[in-house]
C-alpha cells in the first residue's frame, strides 16, 4: 500500500517537474539569447602576488606600512575603517609613540562633547579609539558623494569576491570607456557607457562605478621607505594593508595551523599503529584471552554469581 | 545488550563497585560503547561516520557556548559583536571560524553517514527505527544550521532568513501570517533575531537527546554491517572496546586533520563574501543562496517553475519538504530482504545515480536561477524522486539478488573479501586493508 502510494506521488512529483522541464526548454528555445553586455565586459581580477598568501603566508609589514599611507592619504577622507582602532597599527610595526602621533594628528576628529558645555564637539584620536567615520551619517556621505556610499574598509578584502586581488585590479582597472576594447576586441555599446557621475571600470561588477579613479598618477604618494610609488604598487600596498585590516590574524592563523597540523599528522600515525596493534591481535583477543575464552566465561560466571547481579 | 554473549560489566575494585551498586553509569556505558557491545567484526570504514558526526556536534556545543559568551544577540549590534570576537577575543577567531568550519563537516561526515545508511539498507527491520531518529536529527540539524547562519546578521543571514521564511508564505490561506509568526515581525528584524539565538542555543541539545534515542535505538538489534547479513554467534562479533574504539580514533585523527587543514588554512572557502556586509533591509544581494549543505534541496525548491494547478512557488516548496519526508517512508518504500547493496547489482547501479545526481543537485542550487541550470536542476529532481518513489518499489519487486554469505564469519574466514568490501569495488576496495579481519585470521 504505501509503495503504491508512493509510486502514485512520485509520477506526480515526475509529472509536474516534467512540465517545468519541457517548458522551459521550449522558452529556452523559441527566445533569443542577447548576452547581457554587461556581464560580457565584465573581467575577473587579476592575479597579484601578496606575502600573505599561501598557507605559509606571513605579513610584510613594509607593505603594510605603505599600505596604511596610502589608505591615509587617498582613500580616508571618503572611506571609513570602524572597526580598526589606532592601537591597532602596532601589530603592523608602529611604535607606540608612532600610533600615539598617528592618531593625534589625524586629519578627522573623533566625536565627542564640550566637556563644559555638553554641546556636540570634536577631539583629537586615542590609540584606543576606532578610526572616525569621514562623514557624520549616511545622509551626509550620500549628499557629498552624487548619491553614492562609499563603504567602510575594514572587511571589504573578505566581503568581496576575489579578495585583494579585487581591489588591486579595481583600483588600477579604470578605463576609457570609448577607447576600451574587451578581450573580443569589442569596444564598450553605447548604451551602458557610464553616466553622469560614473566611471568605467571593467573589475566592478557592473562595470560602471561611483568612486571615482582614486590613484591616478605614479609619485601620488611619497612613500618614506623609498619604494617607487607607482601606481601598480600603491594599489597593491593598499590591498595588503586592507588584507591586514580585515583579518589581522591571519599571520598567527597560519603558524598555529601549521603547529595544529604537524601534531594532528603526529596524532593520526599513532592512531594508525594502535588500531593495527589492536586488530592485529584479533584473533588471539576474541579466541583465546578474550571475552569468549572459556576459562574467561567460566571466570566471569563465578563472579555473577558472587557479585548476586543477573546478567 | 544486544546478544547473550556480551560480556557484563565487571567492577575493578572496591571504588566502582560501591559506584556501581548505587548509580550503575559505567556499566550503563560499558554496555553501550565499551567491551559490553558486540559488533559485527567487518565493519568497513564508512561505520566511522556516526561517531565523526558526534564529534562534530561536540565540537559544535563547545565552541558554541564559548562564543555565546561573547555574542550579541542585538540587530544593532551583532554583526560587530562577531567581529569582536574575530578581533578582540583572546582566540575569538580560532573559536568562531572552528564553529562556522564545524558546521560544514558536520554535514559532510552526516551525509556520508545518511548515504552510507542507503547503500548498506541500514534502514531496513529491525533497524526502522534507528533510520526514523537518524531523520529526526537531520531535520534539527538543518533548522539549527539555518537559525546560526543568521546570527551573525550579514547580507546572507538576513537574507537568507527572508527566503527561507517566505517558503512558509507560499502555504495557502495561513502562509502570510505563518511568515509573520516564525519572524515575530513582517521582515527578519530584532524578535527574530532573538529567537533564533534562543532556538540555536537549545536546537543542539534537542538534537544530543535524540542522538541517545538514536543509539539506543541501535543497540537493540546491534549494529549492521557490510553483508548486510544477521549476526549468528559469537565468532561474529568482537567488542566494541577496544576493537572499534581504536579503528573510531584513527578515523577520529584524519577527521581532525581535514577540518584544521580548512579552518586554518581556508576558512572563509565554504561561505560566502556577501556575509562580511552587515544586514541591510534596502539593498537585495545579487544571488541569494543558502550554505553549501542546503543546495540540493534549494535546486529541487527551484526546480518548479510552472504554475500547474498550484502555484509554482507552492510545488517547489512541497517538493523540498517532500524530499525530505520521503526519506521517513523509506523502509517501507523498499521491503526488499537483502539489505546490502554488495548483493543487489540493478539496486548498485541505482545508488551510484542517486549519488551523482545529488552532487549535480548541490552544483545547480549555488548556481544562479537561470539556464542551463534549472532545466539541470529539474532533470535531477525528476531523477531524485523517481528513485526513492518509483524505482525503489518496483525495483525490490523485481530484481534477482545474488546470493548471500551463510554468516559474517564464513565471508570473513572464506576470504570473500568482496562481501565485506566498501561501495562495491570488490578487488580494489580490499586491497586498501579495509577488512583487516580477513588479512588477520
Amino acid at each position: 500500500m504505501v509503495r503504491l502510494i508512493g509510486i502514485l506521488i512520485g509520477i506526480g512529483f515526475v509529472v509536474v517537474a516534467g512540465i517545468s522541464l519541457i517548458t522551459g526548454v521550449i522558452t529556452h528555445l523559441t527566445t533569443e539569447h542577447v548576452e547581457d553586455a554587461a556581464h560580457a565586459l565584465h573581467e575577473e581580477p587579476r592575479n597579484y602576488d601578496f606575502d600573505h598568501d599561501g598557507p605559509f603566508g606571513r605579513w610584510n609589514r613594509q607593505q603594510l606600512q605603505r599600505g596604511f599611507q596610502v589608505y591615509k592619504e587617498v582613500c580616508a577622507s571618503c572611506h571609513g575603517l570602524n572597526l580598526v582602532a589606532f592601537r591597532n597599527l602596532s601589530e603592523i610595526g608602529y611604535s607606540e609613540a608612532a600610533v600615539r602621533a598617528i592618531a593625534d594628528q589625524w586629519q578627522i576628529q573623533v566625536p565627542s562633547i564640550n566637556p563644559d558645555t555638553g554641546e556636540p564637539a570634536g577631539r583629537n584620536a586615542l590609540p584606543a579609539d576606532r578610526f572616525p567615520n569621514p562623514y557624520a551619517n549616511e545622509t551626509a556621505a550620500r549628499a557629498a558623494n552624487n548619491n553614492a556610499l562609499p563603504p567602510d574598509l575594514s572587511l571589504i578584502v573578505k566581503a568581496r569576491h576575489g579578495g585583494a586581488n579585487y581591489i588591486a585590479s579595481l583600483l588600477t582597472g579604470y578605463r576609457d570607456p570609448a577607447t576600451y576594447r574587451d578581450h573580443h576586441g569589442q569596444p564598450v555599446p553605447e548604451d551602458i557607457r557610464p553616466g553622469q557621475g560614473l566611471y568605467f571600470n571593467p573589475y566592478f561588477p557592473n562595470i560602471n562605478i561611483a568612486m571615482p579613479p582614486p590613484i591616478t598618477a605614479d609619485g601620488q604618494v611619497t612613500y618614506t621607505d623609498g619604494t617607487n610609488p607607482t601606481v601598480d604598487q600603491m594599489a597593491q600596498d593598499v590591498a595588503a594593508f586592507l588584507t591586514w585590516t580585515a583579518e589581522p590574524n591571519l599571520q598567527t592563523r597560519h603558524r598555529a595551523g601549521t603547529a595544529v597540523l604537524i601534531f594532528l599528522i603526529f596524532a593520526s600515525i599513532l592512531a594508525w599503529f594502535a588500531y593495527k596493534n589492536v586488530w592485529a591481535n584479533a584473533k588471539r583477543t576474541v579466541r583465546v584471552a578474550g571475552p569468549l575464552d572459556p576459562e574467561n566465561m567460566a571466570r566471569r560466571e563465578a563472579a555473577k554469581d558472587e557479585s548476586g547481579i543477573a546478567g | 545488550m544486544a546478544f547473550p554473549w556480551a560480556q557484563p560489566y565487571e567492577p575493578k575494585n572496591d571504588f566502582t563497585r560501591w559506584i556501581d551498586q548505587r548509580l550503575p553509569l559505567p556499566r550503563f556505558v560499558y554496555g553501550a560503547v565499551g567491551g559490553g557491545y558486540p559488533v559485527p567484526r567487518n565493519l568497513n570504514n564508512f561505520w566511522n561516520f556516526g561517531v565523526l558526526a558526534g564529534i562534530a556536534l561536540t565540537i559544535q556545543i563547545v565552541t558554541g557556548i564559548v562564543l555565546a559568551m561573547h555574542y550579541n544577540a542585538n540587530a544593532d549590534t551583532a554583526f560587530q559583536s562577531v567581529e569582536h570576537i574575530m578581533r578582540d577575543v583572546p582566540q575569538g577567531w580560532f573559536l568562531r571560524y572552528a564553529h562556522a568550519n564545524g558546521a560544514s563537516f558536520f554535514f559532510i561526515v552526516t551525509y556520508i553517514h545518511i548515504f552510507r545508511g542507503l547503500y548498506y539498507g541500514s534502514y531496513k527491520a529491525p533497524r526502522e527505527m534507528v533510520w526514523l531518529l537518524g531523520l529526526v536529527i537531520f531535520l534539527l540539524m538543518m533548522a539549527t544550521a539555518f537559525m546560526g547562519y543568521v546570527l551573525p546578521w550579514g547580507q546572507m543571514s538576513f537574507w537568507g532568513a527572508k527566503v527561507i521564511t517566505g517558503l512558509f508564505g507560499a502555504i495557502p490561506l495561513i502562509g502570510e501570517s505563518l511568515q509573520t509568526w516564525l519572524l515575530g515581525s513582517f521582515a527578519p528584524d530584532q524578535a527574530t533575531l532573538t529567537r533564533f539565538f534562543s532556538l540555536h542555543y537549545l536546537l543542539p541539545f534537542v538534537i544530543a537527546g535524540v542522538i541517545i534515542l538514536h543509539v539506543w535505538a541501535l543497540h537493540i538489534p546491534g549494529s549492521g554491517n557490510p553483508t548486510g547479513v544477521d549476526v549468528k554467534g559469537p565468532q561474529d562479533t568482537v567488542p566494541f572496546h577496544p576493537f572499534y574504539t581504536a579503528k573510531d580514533g584513527f578515523a577520529v585523527a584524519i577527521f581532525m586533520l581535514c577540518f584544521a587543514a580548512v579552518t586554518f588554512f581556508a576558512p572563509n572557502y565554504l561561505g560566502h563574501a556577501d556575509n562580511y556586509i552587515p544586514a541591510n533591509a534596502l539593498s537585495t544581494p545579487a544571488h541569494i543562496v543558502p550554505e553549501w549543505y542546503f543546495w540540493p534541496f534549494y535546486a529541487i525548491l527551484r526546480a518548479f517553475t510552472v504554475d500547474f494547478i498550484l502555484p509554482a512557488k507552492l510545488w517547489g516548496v512541497i517538493a523540498m519538504f517532500g524530499a525530505i519526508i520521503l526519506l521517513f517512508f523509506l523502509p517501507w518504500l523498499d521491503p526488499s530482504p537483502v539489505r546490502s547493496g554488495n548483493y543487489r547489482p540493478k539496486f548498485k547501479l541505482f545508488f551510484w545515480i542517486l549519488v551523482v545526481d545529488v552532487l549535480i543537485l548541490g552544483y545547480v542550487g549555488g548556481a544562479p536561477a537561470e539556464e542551463p541550470y534549472v532545466m539541470i536542476s529539474q532533470l535531477g529532481t525528476i531523477y531524485y524522486f523517481a528513485h526513492f518513489l518509483i524505482i525503489l518499489p518496483i525495483l525490490s519487486r523485481v530484481e534477482r539478488t545474488l546470493p548471500l554469505p551463510n554468516s559474517i564469519s564464513e565471508s570473513v574466514l572464506h576470504g570473500e573479501k568482496a562481501e565485506a568490501a566498501p561501495y562495491g569495488t570488490p578487488t580494489a576496495a580490499t586491497e586498501t586493508g579495509s577488512v583487516v579481519p580477513s588479512k588477520t585470521l
